[in-house]
């Protein structure tokens, strides 16, 4: 009884009352909404696609579905604001022009729409309706919309459009109102005098056992928040789960570490011009998997895969080095195969290769299978420090972080600029030590940091 | 083309574009010319989405023309899959698009032009426009035996299609687009259009072959460029306008604001492939393994590009039944799409034991199964 009265006292006030969202209490008028003339004669049309469905709400020129007739697809577009009931035909059915095409609810508050909706010609009329020159740009609005802005004392050119052709739809001029107004308190001194004073006006009807005040009405905040969104995983992405949680059985160790890359950047610069000519880009990455092979080469533990029962320890022949890419379907590995014979030119060109297939989305099988060990440079990103995961059958990875430059000592005790790079392995515990990879680590350390010591050992 | 338009030109070109309705004359009533700079096709459809939605055609009538870089088209409600050959256009690099306009699929390249008649829904009429290019072809070469016929084709000689129709009825504007073949490069053109995939059954609009010939053939003097000359006096001499051909650069957001979303819009996988109506694909094939060769079936729904149901008949122990199922698990709800399925078999086999014979019949299984796609 308390909601009832304060009902009727609301409709008497503030237009602005309409601010709140009311689900429709009264059950508004159903109108055929029929299929008007297509023109050229035609009588009927496939329904190709729907582009809303019962119970979706719709407003005046939203497109309800798209139909063809031999060559031409037509869209089909709204003449009424309201909630769409029943469709009459369903994808592929032949709906004919002038017999009902979807069935709209429509707010009774609104008024009450024509009764017959006839075969018509297309409705040019409306134009001058609902188009509005503003700064030379139409600005589109429903005249529902229009009308709550006019209320409002509203100019539809300060309003942004959120809708379709950044049309001005009825949720952007409420959440202009509510910025406006604020959030917390009744914008109005209208809407104030809502809430009767329980000493002076008894209220019809009041449970008279309990003393409560009728309850002040809070102007809640007007949240037209985004609704949760759940999609299902598909693809890629659900194969990456059955990866990553196979990855998780193995019991990881990280190791992380400094390079100081002063020395190698100095020769990136000199070789870069070089490569150039070549027609290759070359990057560091180059350099890190060369040294990581020549680091493998002393360590093939690192290079091996562990069997099913964890019986068996397999060493890999071939340095397939893989490299973490970020694209558009995911993070993908492509490898490069056998690092190991490769000069560090033949692996900048073809990371190249890779990366351009990797970024049209067009990688091949073979490129994609086979790895054997892992190099992940998220630092082009960002980061230092990082716990990768181990990618099965493998059993260890490396993430490198950004280059930084920063101070250091050098051997005289003075403080220079060091471009400095962090790096976090992770291994398989199972099989791998941490002196191991430790040494792994140095060994790899070594050769970035004095590029000149990779001659000795390059194969 | 050389999209070279003086300053007053394009400042002219800015305001007939972008005239507000009612209260405004155009200082072009009656027509406007205008022509591609680019031979992008996802860019020009781009440019007639723009003119569809932005422009006012109550006081003039457009007409678009422009040519693309090799690409198949197919209409609104099609099937890819049914209508060309995927594979064959993703070696060779040609694109693939999807328009807005109903009808069939075409085979677009530098020796085909494409116009667009721009008119408010009133004034949509499609013989009306093939008439006019069967007039300003006769007026170029009066001996051409071309006619329009019932369906909206344009034959050359009674037998050969040289055009293809389709159109696109919004709300308050409409647009009739159609091909005119001059110099096209015919063996490329039936190579793709014709699909090497089977067992699809689907209800998209299924395009009408039919037998080409190229305007050049007939006439070897006959260019591109004389037929978009002629074309364009005859739609002046018609509307009664100025025949001055306006040049539109479609990647120029000040002319034609909003432009680019459209063009990005036309790329995206969703609209090219996810649009295609549900069909289904029902086939089988071999695979030759050592020394044995086995029949394997697979039967899929793919809807909005994605499959929906899957279900792969392989011969029993041929592969652990547990990999056959996680095979068919992922694929469900993945794209239709080879580049998809080699990144998520790629990645499902990290998962697998490690045994060579086994992961040698997963490849070949897998190998088999993109070729479907």
């Amino acid at each position: 009884k308390y909601v009832c009265v304060f009902d009727k006292s609301a409709l008497k006030f503030s237009h602005q009352q309409r601010l709140f969202r009311t689900s429709a209490v009264s059950r508004g008028q159903i109108v055929q909404f029929k299929l008007s003339d297509i023109g050229e004669g035609i009588t009927e049309v496939t329904v190709k696609e729907w582009y809303i469905k019962e119970g979706d709400s719709v407003s005046q020129f939203d497109s309800i579905c798209e139909v063809q007739s031999d060559k031409a697809s037509v869209t089909i577009t709204s003449r009424y604001d309201g909630i769409i009931r029943k469709l009459h035909y369903s994808l592929d059915e032949i709906a004919y022009v002038g017999k009902p095409l979807v069935d709209i609810e429509i707010d009774a508050s609104k008024g009450i729409a024509t009764a017959e909706d006839v075969v018509e010609a297309p409705p040019m009329s409306h134009e001058e309706h609902t188009h509005q020159e503003i700064k030379g740009h139409k600005t589109l609005a429903t005249p529902a919309v229009r009308r709550l802005a006019m209320e409002n004392n509203i100019k539809l050119s300060e309003i942004v459009g959120t809708g379709k052709d950044n049309r001005i739809l009825k949720e952007d001029i409420l959440n202009y109102l509510a910025k406006q107004t604020g959030a917390i308190l009744p914008p109005s001194p209208k809407a104030e005098i809502i809430p009767p004073l329980p000493k002076s006006e008894p209220m019809p009807a009041p449970p008279k056992d309990k003393a409560r005040k009728i309850p002040v009405p809070v102007s809640r905040p007007i949240v037209f928040s985004g609704k949760d969104k759940t999609e299902p995983i598909t693809g890629f992405h659900k194969a990456m789960v059955k990866t990553m949680s196979a990855a998780l059985k193995i019991p990881h160790f990280c190791y992380c570490d400094e390079i100081d890359l002063t020395q190698l950047v100095q020769l990136r610069e000199e070789l870069k011009p070089l490569a150039q000519i070549r027609g290759v880009k070359i990057s560091f990455m180059p350099f890190f998997i060369k040294a990581a092979s020549l680091g493998l080469l002393q360590y093939p533990i690192l290079n091996a895969s562990l069997d099913e029962n964890c019986q068996n320890v397999t060493y890999k022949a071939s340095h397939n080095i893989g490299v973490a890419m970020d694209t558009e379907q995911g993070l993908i590995v492509p490898n490069v195969k056998n690092v190991q014979v490769c000069s560090v030119f033949e692996i900048a060109s073809e990371l190249n290769r890779l990366q351009s297939l990797g970024s049209a989305g067009q990688l091949g099988t073979s490129d994609l299978t086979g790895g054997t060990f892992t190099l992940s440079n998220v630092g082009t990103i960002g980061g230092t420090y990082t716990k990768p995961v181990i990618l099965p059958p493998e059993v260890a990875i490396g993430a490198l972080g950004k280059i930084q430059v920063l101070p250091r000592f050098n051997g005289k005790g003075e403080v220079f600029k060091a471009q400095i790079m962090n790096v976090s392995w992770s291994a398989d515990h199972r099989i791998i030590d941490g002196a191991t990879m430790a040494r792994f680590s140095n060994l790899w350390k070594s050769y970035l940091e004095n590029p000149a010591s990779m001659l000795l050992d390059l194969k | 083309m050389v999209p070279q338009s003086s300053l007053k030109n394009c400042l002219q070109l800015l305001c007939i574009l972008q005239a507000p309705k009612a209260g405004f004359r155009s200082t072009a009533s009656g027509g406007l010319i205008m022509q591609s700079t680019s031979n992008d096709v996802y860019q020009n459809l781009a440019v007639e989405d723009w003119i569809h939605d932005h422009m006012n055609l109550e006081n003039q009538q457009v007409l678009f023309l422009w040519r693309n870089s090799p690409a198949v088209v197919i209409g609104r409600h099609q099937n890819p899959w049914q209508e060309c050959n995927l594979r064959l256009l993703r070696q060779k690099n040609i694109k693939l698009a999807r328009r807005r306009s109903g009808g069939g699929t075409v085979y677009h390249d530098l020796g085909n032009i494409n116009l667009t008649f721009f008119t408010t829904r009133k004034k949509h009429e499609r013989m009306e426009n093939l008439k006019l290019v069967v007039k300003a072809l006769k007026a170029l070469r009066p001996q051409l035996d071309i006619h329009v016929t019932d369906r909206y084709d344009i034959l050359l000689d009674r037998q050969y299609k040289i055009s293809g129709t389709a159109a696109k009825l919004g709300r308050t504007a409409a647009y009739h687009h159609c091909t005119l073949l001059c110099n096209t490069d015919k063996l490329v053109l039936s190579s793709v259009l014709k699909s090497p995939y089977k067992g699809l059954k689907s209800n998209a609009t299924p395009s009408v072959p039919a037998a080409v010939k190229n305007l050049f053939e007939e006439d070897s003097s006959l260019t591109s460029e004389l037929l978009l000359d002629a074309i364009a006096e005859e739609y002046a001499m018609q509307h009664k306008i100025d025949r001055h051909i306006n040049l539109i650069n479609p990647a120029d957001e000040t002319v034609l604001p909003g432009i680019n979303n459209k063009a990005k819009e036309l790329q995206t996988w969703e609209w090219v492939y996810g649009k295609t109506p549900k069909f289904s694909v029902s086939t089988h094939f071999n695979i030759a393994y050592k020394d044995s060769v086995l029949d394997v079936k697979v039967d899929m729904d793919v809807k909005h590009g994605r499959i929906e149901v899957c279900n792969i008949d392989l011969p029993e122990q041929w592969l652990p039944p547990a990999l056959c199922s996680e095979l068919v698990k992922n694929l469900t709800g993945s794209k239709f799409c080879p580049n998809e399925t080699t990144v998520l078999v790629t990645t499902l086999l990290r998962a697998c034991p490690q045994d060579g014979d086994l992961q040698s019949r997963w490849n070949l299984l897998c190998e088999n199964i993109k070729m479907l796609m």
